[in-house]
């Protein structure tokens, strides 16, 4: 229960971010750390907890995010009902990929790799068909209105994405704690032991794949009505698929705050590298590229893990220091 | 400590050190306005993709914006607030759009003046979307999508033109062009790349030139990076239409002129729209045989103007490719200082206001009067080059003219 | 309906297209094969070894071909320091180490590649550039047509070594077997880096057969990593014939899928071809189970 305490707190703290934070710079830093840990999230319950490497989340995300742009801007349905929508959507994205690789056993850098060329298929079809706007992408009409998901301030923006994030950890803490996630987890051990103590493998698995891809298509929905605008690139190019599995592995696979740890990790990172490095191109890249090197060399599991070695009490975290680094 | 190698100018936008202190502290409120009050100089933000994958591209825009800036510092700054010297901020927005809009916060609350950005056309949404919010003056230097000014956005403006006005021109010239030679060419193909710019050019050419009686008889279009063209060439082969036309990028575009020769492919013409190549002086240079002939509807410098000249001299100086880039970023610059100057002040509604109501002289562009409506500038058209003897020539429309057509080609 | 004449020089060249791919797989394959490395960074690295053809060719006057002498070595030092200075102690046996260490070394030598060289699209003229060969009335350019020789040379190769060296022994021992491996007495941590050396050697024959016929710019690499990857699975795991054929059939399928579908639309057609042969034979055409 303890975890759960904690979670809470962290996320309280992090809801004082708008009231506290006056620089839209500073918020829209918490925003986009908070849009990395739900994507890392999503991630983290397919291949931290379900031990199934993707290497195609951004098959959902972009699936997500044109969803609610497509019915916004072609038949007028409100991004609300989109949202759902969208979710839905990456869902049956998801159905249809765990359906065609766990029904065949496919593991390891096998399902990777998969994942990644159906990624690459729904990027070369949105860039095809007519309705997605093809190549020249998609544009959210600017019309702001928090009946349209669309918010004048900054604020408005936060509040949606701390309660997808919520929604992400919550379910997340969940799986820790339920049969589900234990046969999760026991499949993720050791698929063949799983399987005679009875846990049906495929059900588990595919489980893991709807609530995963459920997230990554929030977080696509988030970008849409952040951005509002699309192309194929941006919603299937490898960006998202590489950031949803960076941000847990370089926090910790899983564990619940892993992501988080990573979001804020690398957004400081990114950040802070882009901030004093200078303004020569490329080399603000370099020193990140190099602190990801040295974090894995010293970190083999994650900041999470490193944060569990330096804490007497295991799967403690003090949420002090999260709460510091990023606000 | 990075103060030192950076050009004259250009300072540290400071964005940690100065909201950072502010943000951890306990919730200051409205210090932007007192930091940008304090602050002497006026300040441009460049935000530019200097790095990923067009990064050749936000390179050049770059420099060529910060050409204009130190030009413009060298002639006494802006004039009306007492020779207020213009500082640089810049920013590397990777590429990304998200990351473009970003910068555009951060800077806004670092206190700029006006944003010059995005190169991309979807960059460029982005981040003048961004800069409405703050109301901060925003000029696109290059994004040629139409949508970037038909969002009724009162803070963004273009001084070049977009995609819609470029296909328009280019379908005219090329039928005046062929009409002069006795209207030889019938049929086209079309070979465009499969982004924004390349999607909606050929969208719009294959409406239009069957007006003028020239039937398109293929529209291919590819990816980027196409790694072998031969298909693609093969194709036009197969079909021998009497015109090529391409619209791609850069790398693209010398893979597709190398195999069009590598194929022996012959054809009347070789007619691009804003295509990456056949107007960069490094193409003609590093594939003399593959240029010659080949013409190209993109953005120029008018070659009568000495001004232009003497900018292309300078840029040419300092080891740079004159490339539309260049110019663009530093027109865009000019256009903004320009507005700054008649406003007197860098209040963000006087800046707008005064960019609105822009008449710049750009004489040293082929454009008509500068004009703004809606935020773009009605002057603003391409022209059509040739490349000539390994050098490129404007040869359309005609008062900007250094050289006849050569049409067909042999 | 494309114009059936176009056909058979379409083939042809998409023959000639996917040696190329096979080149660059063929490393992809050896290092994926043994040290189940997914690699990011072999697009970094190819890029590396265009720029060292490109160099050695604008300021010595090193012609791509004789290149040949001096690039592989040069990449097979790279890609053993690299293993065993880098990606193995950073790994720490963990796959999602190793995966986070190649995608860091892949941005790093991008970026610094960026910072270097800077941004421009290189090319080098050749004598031969625009050479071609005719064959069925198809014109094929003899760069291609001198790496298609070179990707059959360089899998026979390979092959001659893994099948007949003693080096090539103890890397299929560890490939299927590492703790026995161990047990036998082979300096793992050696043959490891010698694999990924020799992988990354076969990038830098790739980039002097490629340049002639390509560009060099900090971000080349990308179009050529998923393709790999396709023609590694495609092939089997592990097998130089099944990546030499694998290159050649994606080579085949991107022509075909480019005429028939359109050239954009057409690269789903190797998307495709990949997702039906992981899922229905994931040992690729010529795998057997590592």
């Amino acid at each position: 229960m303890r975890q759960l305490q904690i979670l809470g707190l962290v996320f309280a703290l992090i809801a004082f971010a708008p009231l506290v934070i006056s620089s839209d710079a500073w918020l829209n830093l918490v925003i986009m750390t908070l849009y990395a840990a739900l994507l890392g999230q999503a991630w983290n319950i397919l291949g931290g907890y379900g031990g199934q490497f993707s290497f195609g989340h951004a098959a959902y995300f972009g699936t997500g995010a044109y969803t609610v742009a497509v019915l916004q801007v072609e038949i007028g349905i409100n991004p609300w009902l989109g949202m759902i929508a969208g979710g839905s959507m990456a869902m049956l994205v998801a159905a249809i990929i765990g359906f065609s690789t766990f029904r065949y056993g496919l593991r390891g850098s096998y399902f990777a790799l998969v994942t990644l060329a159906f990624a690459e298929v729904l990027r070369i079809l949105s860039n095809s068909v007519n309705f997605t706007g093809a190549g020249v992408g998609i544009l959210i009409p600017l019309e702001p209105g928090v009946t349209n998901f669309q918010f004048l301030t900054k604020d408005g923006y936060f509040w949606v994405i701390w309660f997808m994030t919520l929604a992400a950890f919550a379910t997340v803490w969940w799986i820790g704690n339920s049969r589900f996630g234990a046969q999760l987890m026991a499949v993720r051990d050791n698929e063949a032991a799983a399987r005679a103590l009875g846990v049906q493998a495929y059900r588990v698995k595919m489980g893991a794949i709807l609530l995963s891809s459920l997230f990554s298509g929030l977080a696509g929905v988030f970008y849409a009505q952040y951005f509002l605008y699309l192309d194929p690139g941006i919603a299937y190019g490898p960006a998202v698929s590489v950031e949803s599995l960076l941000v847990p592995i370089i926090g910790g696979m899983g564990t619940l705050f892993g992501p988080l740890l990573g979001a804020v990790a690398l957004h400081g990172i990114s950040e802070l590298t882009r901030e004093f490095i200078g303004d020569i191109p490329g080399i603000s890249l370099v020193l990140y590229g190099t602190l990801l090197v040295i974090m894995v060399l010293f970190m083999p599991r994650g900041l999470a893990g490193l944060v569990n070695r330096l804490t007497p009490k295991p799967k403690r975290i003090n949420p002090k220091t999260v709460e510091q680094t990023h606000a | 400590m990075t103060d030192k190698i950076q050009p004259a100018g250009v300072g540290r936008r400071n964005f940690l050190k100065t909201t950072g202190a502010a943000a951890l502290g306990l919730g200051v409120t409205g210090f932007p306005a007192v930091l940008r009050a304090q602050s002497a100089k006026v300040k441009i933000g460049l935000i530019h993709p200097v790095s990923g994958f067009i990064a050749f591209s936000g390179n050049q825009c770059r420099e060529g914006a910060l050409m204009a800036i130190a030009d413009l510092n060298a002639a006494g700054g802006i004039k009306s607030m007492g020779g207020a010297q213009l500082e640089a901020m810049l920013a590397d927005s990777q590429g990304k759009p998200d990351i473009g809009a970003a910068e555009v916060t951060k800077m806004a609350e670092a206190g700029v003046d006006g944003i010059v950005a995005g190169y991309a056309s979807s960059i460029s949404l982005a981040t003048s979307q961004e800069a409405a919010k703050t109301n901060t003056p925003h000029v696109v230097d290059v994004g040629v999508s139409d949508k970037i000014v038909s969002r009724g956005l009162p803070n963004t403006f273009r001084f070049g033109p977009g995609y819609g006005k470029i296909a328009e021109f280019a379908v005219a010239n090329l039928d005046t062009i062929n009409k002069a030679a006795g209207s030889p060419a019938k049929t086209a193909m079309i070979i465009h790349e499969e982004s924004l710019f390349g999607t909606g050019t050929a969208k719009l050419l294959s409406a239009k030139l069957p007006e003028n009686g020239i039937e398109v008889i293929d529209v291919i279009k590819h990816a980027n990076p196409t790694r072998d063209f031969t298909n693609i060439v093969l194709q036009i082969k197969s079909k021998k239409p009497d015109l090529i036309i391409p619209a791609n990028y850069y790398n693209e575009y010398v893979l597709l002129a190398r195999t069009m020769r590598q194929q022996r492919v012959e054809a009347m013409g070789i007619y691009s729209v804003l295509g990456g190549a056949a107007s960069n002086y490094k193409f003609v240079k590093e594939f003399p045989e593959a240029a010659e002939n080949i013409m190209d509807c993109n953005h120029w410098f008018n070659p009568k103007s000495e001004i232009a000249q003497a900018r292309k001299a300078a840029a040419e100086a300092k080891g740079l490719v004159y490339t539309y880039e260049v110019f663009l970023a530093y027109n865009a610059v000019l256009g903004l200082a320009d507005a700054i100057e008649r406003a007197g002040t860098t209040d963000k509604d006087a800046v707008n206001a005064a960019l609105a109501a822009s008449t710049m002289d750009m004489s040293y562009m082929p454009y008509a009067p500068t004009k703004m409506v809606n935020g773009q500038n009605q002057g603003a058209q391409p022209v059509n080059t040739q490349v000539q003897n390994g050098d490129i020539d404007v040869i359309f429309p005609q008062e900007f003219a250094s050289a006849e057509a050569i049409f067909p080609m042999t | 309906m494309p114009d059936i004449n176009i056909l058979i020089p379409s083939v042809l060249n998409g023959l000639t297209t996917g040696a190329l791919y096979a080149l660059v797989a063929l490393g992809l394959t050896l290092i994926y094969g043994v040290l189940h490395i997914i690699n990011f960074a072999h697009g970094a690295l190819l890029m590396i070894g265009l720029y060292a053809v490109y160099f050695l060719n604008v300021q010595f006057g090193i012609d791509p071909y004789i290149a040949l002498l001096i690039v592989p070595p040069a990449m097979f030092a790279l890609g053993y320091a690299l293993q065993r200075g880098i990606i193995s102690r950073a790994g720490h046996g963990r796959d999602e180490n190793i995966l986070l260490v190649t995608l860091g070394l892949a941005i790093i030598i991008e970026n610094l590649s960026l910072f270097v060289f800077k941004s421009d699209t290189r090319v080098i003229d050749t004598p031969y550039s625009f050479e071609v060969i005719e064959l069925f009335g198809a014109f094929l350019p003899l760069p291609k047509v001198i790496a298609f020789a070179g990707a059959l040379i360089t899998a026979t190769l390979l092959w001659l070594l893994m099948a007949r060296t003693d080096l090539g022994k103890a890397i299929r021992a560890l490939a299927q077997e590492p703790k026995g491996a161990k047990l036998v007495g082979i300096d793992t941590e050696h043959v490891f880096a010698m694999s990924f050396g020799l992988g990354i050697a076969c990038l830098g024959v790739a980039a002097c057969l490629l340049l002639p016929s390509y560009y060099v710019s900090p971000h080349v690499g990308h179009g050529f990593v998923l393709i790999a990857f396709t023609v590694v699975v495609l092939g089997g795991m592990g097998s130089f014939v099944g990546a030499l054929i694998g290159g050649l059939i994606i080579g085949v399928v991107e022509a075909l899928g480019g005429l028939f579908l359109g050239e954009s639309l057409g690269q789903i057609g190797i998307f495709l071809i990949f997702i039906l042969v992981l899922i229905f034979r994931p040992t690729g055409l010529l795998g057997h189970k590592v």
